[in-house]
């Protein structure tokens, strides 16, 4: 009988060997690192391109309101200027001479309004009363006309042909000489001024005589006749003239000023007062410089200066914070109550499911509008608007948020993993909180994103009514802004311009954040509207 | 059968909440100080007014008048400064014409825009007029409403000077809502309402439209040899309409609010700007008046929605 090669009921011990000797196995470890939950979404939400530059333009927005008022050191948003009410944009910069934030506007000018804004200029160069011709006054730094754009003849009422000039003016220059009423002690302060930085504040007085056009604007420096210049022909009789074709005086100004009996100049007047310290003088000032003097800094306003003569820049600065602090607060305290209220509500259903529901139900359908009014009229008084407008936010504002959780309780309460928890012994608090609310965490971050441009709107369109009152300078508004612009902007487009424009962004970049955070949470979801 | 019990619920249900919602409002503004115009006789005809009517009672008996007063002669107070001694009621409802019609107008304009703009937007889906209709409809649904009326404001009147800058008075323009002329001032509010409207029912026909063209059924249909234009129209658009129609039926209950920061802006005499002159003057019971009104349109609005998905597809039964 052959050998069976295959026995192996008795296989000699030496044909054993290990197969493996030496190392250990174990698994191999992964090369990258684990992909959770959120780093999941935030991949997701890195390739939408329009979510990515929303959220940029957020945080350059929100930047911009932190860094504003530190940027801007020589105010704060408290300082206000009322000459300076209302004017566009200016900076002392190379720009300037390029027409960029040079504080101008292009106008129409009547022929004497054109004359009245150039002589602004040509009196700013004659401190000393000593005459100045046109051609000096044009290249004056404190030359409110930049340049004339073009000239137009318009028929006016009774078929009266009058030439219209369209001029690029600084508006800031434009306020020209301003009368102050002052004690002597501030008047030896602007003298002393003018001595260390060499720049004039002072002008001569104007005389009041039959030559004056108005008394009180201090800009008709020069004399007139019913508004129109006047000059001397060669019989040494006085004669109106205006512009010629190019926008050009005619005549050299012949000015007007108050002169004492030895025919020099007059910088002020004692108007009244007690003792030898608050003497009260009447003087005639440059305002550009005189504002120098008593800030001790040139007029530079990114934006402009609001209805009121606040930095628009500080002012602006100050409604973002508040509405993204407002719609922040908010949007984390929705979080809370909507997840807590939706947990309870969805978790144990049933008759306590009813009556919540009932009960949010019913706030959920009272007008936001009248829940404001209403908390403004109770509480603003005692708390202040802003809080009171908080409260009535969080009073219906997460009902939105605890529907949302509710549904995910109810999709998730009786899925088996859940039954396993329970019958592993775990209590409710942990089933909620560990086992079924992470389910609803993205909707919840999603909806609690998408509450932002919510309350942004809600917050300026309350403001912009007047049912939300932020007066004063501390508090204001994005809302408050636009409300103050609008029955004026018309003339001053930089009042509407800035807040709509940075509204109008912050309301479709929260947007586009809302979204593409709802994409990277819940990709099921991509491109349903809700 | 069912439907009519389901409605029948529904409405119980509404005016439950209506009713407590009206007690809230009603007890937190009645619990306000009342102020009297400075001028002496005026102030004691109305102090003499509001005794007689009981406005010194205790709450709980101003309210069971108030409420008498509702059931039996459909009274809900009186005007104190708006319009004097006009009845709240009265003035409320001759408020409403006015927003209605501009709200109407705007939706008259905005829903034939807003569908064909979706309508092409999901045929075209993912091609460049499908992105420009998108990126466009996510600008206009987001920037607000008072934004478009300063625009409208600027271009239309300032730089055109096509439109005039307010909305007419009744007696400027002849003396009717409906003359030609009233129109022509009414067409600021009209535009600037309808840029929001036309953007998110855009938005809402597209996202439906595009659903439904992706399903099986239009598979079906393109198979057994329709073209494409005539499945669109015949199949999915149909099936498209049963979200778009309530939502459209919700926008018609809507114009009765009207839009109160377009209404202050253009000067509309409305609902909305009734509301802020009542919070203004202080006129209590024309502003529990409007309270009352904005919560029914609302309440209204949301039932009217559920109940006409019941209409308009039997399939969707309800209240089960």
């Amino acid at each position: 009988m052959a050998e069976n090669k295959n026995n192996y009921t008795s296989i000699p011990k030496e044909k054993f060997s290990f197969v493996h000797d030496g190392e250990r196995i174990s698994d191999k470890k992964f090369d990258d690192k684990p992909i959770g939950y959120f780093k999941d979404a935030w991949i997701r939400f890195r390739k939408s391109h329009a979510a990515v530059v929303a959220t940029v333009i957020i945080i350059l927005i929100i930047l911009f309101a932190l860094l504003a008022p530190v940027f801007i050191s020589t105010h704060d948003a408290t300082f206000m200027v009322a000459s300076y009410a209302k004017k566009p944009g200016r900076l002392n910069s190379f720009l300037y001479d390029y027409g960029i934030l040079d504080g101008g506007t292009n106008r129409d000018f009547s022929e004497k309004g054109l004359i009245k804004a150039i002589a602004v200029g040509i009196g700013a160069e004659d401190w000393a009363g000593n005459g100045v011709s046109y051609e000096q006054g044009m290249e004056s730094d404190y030359q409110p006309i930049r340049r004339i754009n073009n000239s137009r003849v318009s028929v006016g009422a009774g078929n009266k042909e009058s030439t219209i000039y369209n001029s690029r003016v600084d508006t800031y220059l434009e306020v020209g000489f301003n009368y102050l009423s002052v004690e002597k002690s501030e008047y030896e302060a602007i003298l002393a001024f003018e001595q260390e930085t060499g720049l004039h504040v002072l002008y001569p007085l104007v005389a009041n005589n039959e030559y004056c056009q108005d008394p009180l604007d201090a800009n008709y420096w020069y004399k007139t006749k019913k508004g129109a210049p006047l000059y001397e022909n060669e019989s040494g009789k006085l004669k109106t003239f205006t512009l010629d074709a190019d926008g050009v005086l005619e005549h050299d100004l012949l000015d007007n000023y108050k002169r004492d009996a030895d025919g020099n100049v007059v910088y002020y007047e004692y108007t009244g007062g007690g003792n030898f310290d608050t003497a009260q003088y009447k003087i005639r000032v440059l305002y550009y410089n005189y504002y120098q003097f008593k800030y001790g800094f040139a007029p530079d306003y990114l934006m402009g200066t609001d209805s009121q003569g606040y930095d628009l820049a500080l002012r602006l600065s100050g409604g973002i914070k508040l509405s993204l602090v407002l719609a922040i607060s908010v949007s984390a305290i929705n979080f809370f109550l909507g997840a807590m209220y939706g947990a309870v509500e969805g978790y144990y259903g049933g008759a306590v499911d009813l009556v919540l529901e009932r009960i949010a139900d019913i706030l959920y359908s009272t007008p936001f509008v009248v829940v404001a009014t209403l908390f403004q009229i109770h509480l603003s008084k005692k708390v202040g608007p802003i809080p009171s407008l908080l409260f009535a936010y969080v009073l219906t504002g997460w009902i939105g948020t605890a529907h949302r959780v509710r549904t995910q309780f109810y999709r998730f309460k009786n899925q088996e993993y859940v039954m396993a928890a329970r019958t592993l012994g775990a209590r409710d608090g942990r089933i909620i909180w560990k086992h079924i609310f992470p389910n609803s965490l993205g909707t919840i971050i999603t909806s609690s994103a998408l509450v932002i441009p919510g309350v942004i709107m809600t917050e300026s369109m309350l403001s912009y009514l007047g049912i939300v009152k932020l007066g004063g300078s501390t508090a204001t508004s994005l809302g408050t802004l636009l409300s103050d612009a609008s029955a004026i902007w018309t003339n001053y487009p930089h009042l509407m311009l800035y807040p709509a424009l940075i509204i109008s962004l912050l309301m479709i970049c929260f947007n586009l954040f809302g979204n593409g955070l709802r994409d990277a949470f819940n990709p099921a979801l991509r491109g349903v509207e809700e | 059968m069912k439907m009519a019990k389901y409605s029948l619920k529904r409405l119980i249900l509404m005016f439950f909440t209506l009713f407590v919602i009206v007690t809230i409002c009603f007890f937190l503004i009645r619990m306000l100080p009342r102020e009297l115009p400075t001028d002496k006789v005026q102030a004691q005809a109305i102090a003499a007014r509001w005794e007689a009517l009981g406005y010194n009672e205790p709450l709980l008996v101003q309210y069971g008048i108030y409420l008498k007063n509702i059931v039996t002669q459909w009274d809900f107070g009186t005007s104190w400064y708006i319009q004097t001694r006009q009845p709240a009621w009265e003035l409320l409802t001759s408020r409403l014409l006015p927003t209605v019609l501009v709200n109407l107008y705007s939706l008259v304009f905005a829903i034939p825009l807003g569908l064909a703009l979706g309508i092409y937007a999901a045929i075209k889906k993912n091609k460049w007029q499908d992105s420009l209709i998108s990126t466009m409809v996510m600008v206009f649904v987001s920037v607000p409403s008072y934004v478009y009326a300063f625009l409208v404001q600027y271009f239309l009147f300032f730089k055109l000077d096509l439109i005039p800058l307010q909305v007419y008075s009744l007696a400027d323009a002849g003396g009717s809502w409906f003359t030609a002329k009233m129109f022509h001032s009414m067409l600021g509010p009209v535009i600037a309402l309808s840029f929001g409207e036309i953007a998110s029912l855009c938005r809402f026909t597209r996202a439906e439209l595009t659903e439904t063209l992706t399903s099986d059924y239009m598979l079906l249909a393109r198979t057994k040899g329709l073209t494409r234009a005539q499945a669109t129209s015949r199949h999915a658009m149909k099936n498209a309409m049963v979200p778009i129609l309530p939502m459209i039926i919700s926008s018609f209950v809507g114009i009765l609010g009207g839009s109160m920061i377009i209404e202050q802006i253009f000067g509309v005499p409305g609902v909305g700007r009734l509301y802020i002159q009542s919070i203004n003057l202080l006129d209590y019971d024309v502003f529990m008046v409007d309270c009352v009104f904005y919560t029914f349109v609302s309440l209204l609005a949301g039932i009217v929605v559920d109940l006409s998905y019941g209409f308009i597809d039997p399939r969707i039964r309800m209240g089960e």
